[in-house]
C-alpha cells in the first residue's frame, strides 16, 4: 500500500459553507449559511457551484497565489467542480474518490508540494443533498419512506488551502486506500460498505509507518455514520488485533439526534465540516488521523445488483 | 473475515424497520384514503351524475388533490408518516408522475419534461397493460 510521509506541507485557512440543517445541527460558527437549497439560482446544481465558488473567492483573498486547485463532488463527470474552476484562471484537477474526495484532494496538492513541483494549492469539496438525490435515488418530492441505516447526504462546501508556507497545522503523512469490496450491495446501508475499507487502511497505514493506534490522539472518520462505527471497531478488534478508543465519526455527530436523520449524515463534506470547524477548533488533539471513506458505487451498478466497492484515504494531522 | 462472515457480522449493526408498525399504519392511512374517496364518489351520486363518471370524477379529484400536495412540497412529508398506505392507490401514482415531472423541469421540455416524467410510473404502466393483456387473454380463452 502507498504510505508516504511530508516534511513540508502545512495546511493554512479554512472556509465552509453549509445550508441551514447542518448550521442547526451540533456544530455551531460556520463561516458562511445559506438560506435555501436554491441559493438564490434556478437549479440545485447552480447552488452547489456557487457554494463552491464562495469557498475559493473566500481562500483567494487569504492568498492569491495559488497553483492549482484539486477537488471534487458527487456528481456525475465532476461538473460542479469542474464548472465552477471554469471561473478562475487557475489550473485545475478534479479527483474523484466519493465520498472520500477532500483526502484524495490533499494528498495530491500535498505530494506535488513536497516534490516541490507547485508552493500552494485548495482542495476542495462539496456536496448538496438535492443534487445527490436527484442523482443517486428519487426525484425530490417524490415520498420514498427511507430505512434507518440509510445517511443524509449533507449539504455545503469546505475547502483549505494545501501549502509549503510554515503554519500550525502540519500534514506529517498519508495512506493512499486500495478499493475493497465485501460483497455488500445495499447502497443504503453505506456505513457497512465503507467500513472494511477504513479498517483495512487504517492498520496498513499503523503498519507501513510502524505506529501503534496509541501514537494518535484522535482517528476521525468520515461518513460511517452511527452503525457504520460499530462495525468498524468491531472488524479492527476481530480482524485486526487494533482496539479503537478514540474515535468520532463525522458522520455520526453532524447532526443533531433529534434532526432525525437517520444514521447520520454523508457526503464528502461532512468530514472537512467537522475537521475545520470542531476538532481543528477545539485544540484538544494534537494527532489526528483522518480517514475519509467513500463508496464507490454508480447507480447503473446499484440497479445491475453488483456489490458495491468502497475507499478509504488517511491523512495524519499534527497540531504545532 | 470472509464475506459470508462479515454478511453475518453486520446484520448484528443493522437496525430493524418496524415492519408491523409501518404496515398496520399503511393500513390505517390506505383505509382513510379509501373512505375519502368513498365520500367524494357518494357526493358525486348525489349530484345525479352516473356510476362511471361518479368515479372518474372522484379518481381526478384524488390525482388532482395528491398532485397538488407533491407541487407544493407536502406529499413526500405526508409518506414519511403515513408510509405506502397513500403510495399504493392512485394518489402514489399521480405523486410519482408529478414529482418526476417537477423534477426534469430544468432539463428542457424534450429532455426533461417528457423523457422523464414517467421514469417511476413507467413500469406501473407498462406491467399494469402486460398483466391486463394477459388476463384479458385467459378470460376470453376461458370465458368466451
Amino acid at each position: 500500500m502507498a504510505s508516504m510521509k511530508f516534511n513540508k506541507v502545512y495546511l493554512d485557512s479554512s472556509y465552509s459553507v453549509v445550508s441551514k440543517l447542518e448550521a442547526n445541527g451540533n456544530i455551531k460558527n460556520y463561516d458562511y449559511v445559506i438560506d435555501d437549497y436554491y441559493f438564490g439560482l434556478k437549479t440545485f446544481e447552480g447552488a452547489e457551484i456557487k457554494m463552491q465558488r464562495i469557498v475559493i473567492d473566500y481562500l483567494l483573498t487569504k492568498n492569491k497565489n495559488m497553483d492549482l486547485i484539486v477537488g471534487g463532488d458527487l456528481s456525475n463527470q465532476l461538473a460542479i467542480t469542474s464548472y465552477m474552476a471554469s471561473k478562475y484562471d487557475i489550473s485545475y484537477l478534479g479527483s474523484y474518490s466519493a465520498c472520500a474526495t477532500f483526502n484524495s484532494s490533499i494528498i495530491t496538492l500535498a505530494s506535488l508540494i513536497e516534490a516541490n513541483k507547485i508552493k500552494n494549492g485548495i482542495a476542495i469539496t462539496s456536496s448538496h443533498n438535492k443534487v445527490a438525490e436527484r442523482q443517486f435515488r428519487y426525484p425530490i418530492e417524490y415520498g420514498a419512506p427511507k430505512a434507518k441505516r440509510s445517511t443524509y447526504t449533507a449539504t455545503g462546501s469546505c475547502g483549505v488551502i494545501v501549502t509549503k508556507n510554515n503554519t500550525n497545522i502540519k500534514i506529517e503523512s498519508a495512506t493512499i486506500g486500495k478499493s475493497i469490496e465485501m460483497g455488500i450491495k445495499d447502497s443504503m446501508h453505506m456505513g457497512a460498505v465503507m467500513a472494511p475499507a477504513a479498517a483495512n487502511t487504517l492498520s496498513e497505514h499503523l503498519n507501513d509507518l510502524k505506529r501503534d493506534i496509541s501514537y494518535y490522539d484522535l482517528v476521525l472518520t468520515g461518513d460511517l455514520g452511527i452503525y457504520g462505527s460499530k462495525i468498524l471497531k468491531e472488524l479492527l478488534s476481530k480482524d485486526y488485533n487494533i482496539k479503537l478508543k478514540n474515535h468520532i465519526d463525522a458522520g455520526s455527530i453532524l447532526y443533531k439526534k433529534e434532526q432525525e436523520l437517520y444514521a447520520g449524515s454523508s457526503g464528502p463534506v461532512s468530514l472537512p465540516l467537522v475537521l475545520f470547524n470542531k476538532i481543528l477548533k477545539e485544540k484538544k488533539y494534537k494527532k489526528i488521523l483522518v480517514l475519509a471513506t467513500g463508496s464507490l458505487h454508480s447507480q447503473m451498478f446499484v440497479n445491475q445488483h453488483k456489490p458495491i466497492p468502497a475507499i478509504c484515504h488517511a491523512i495524519s494531522l499534527e497540531v504545532l | 473475515m470472509n464475506k459470508a462472515d462479515y454478511k453475518k457480522m453486520i446484520k448484528k449493526y443493522t437496525p430493524k424497520e418496524d415492519v408491523l408498525k409501518n404496515a398496520l399504519m399503511a393500513f390505517v392511512s390506505g383505509g382513510v384514503v379509501g373512505v375519502i374517496s368513498t365520500i367524494i364518489y357518494v357526493i358525486f351520486l348525489r349530484f345525479e351524475f352516473d356510476v362511471t363518471s361518479a368515479t372518474s370524477y372522484t379518481l381526478v379529484i384524488l390525482i388532482l388533490l395528491s398532485s397538488l400536495l407533491t407541487g407544493i412540497g407536502c406529499f413526500d412529508k405526508l409518506v414519511e408518516k403515513f408510509k405506502c398506505g397513500i403510495i399504493i392507490p392512485i394518489t402514489g401514482f399521480a405523486h410519482s408522475i408529478t414529482s418526476s415531472a417537477i423534477d426534469s423541469k430544468k432539463d428542457g421540455m424534450i429532455t426533461g419534461i417528457g423523457a422523464s416524467t414517467f421514469k417511476l410510473a413507467g413500469s406501473v404502466l407498462l406491467y399494469g397493460i402486460v398483466s391486463a393483456f394477459i388476463l384479458a387473454i385467459i378470460k376470453v380463452v376461458f370465458y368466451g
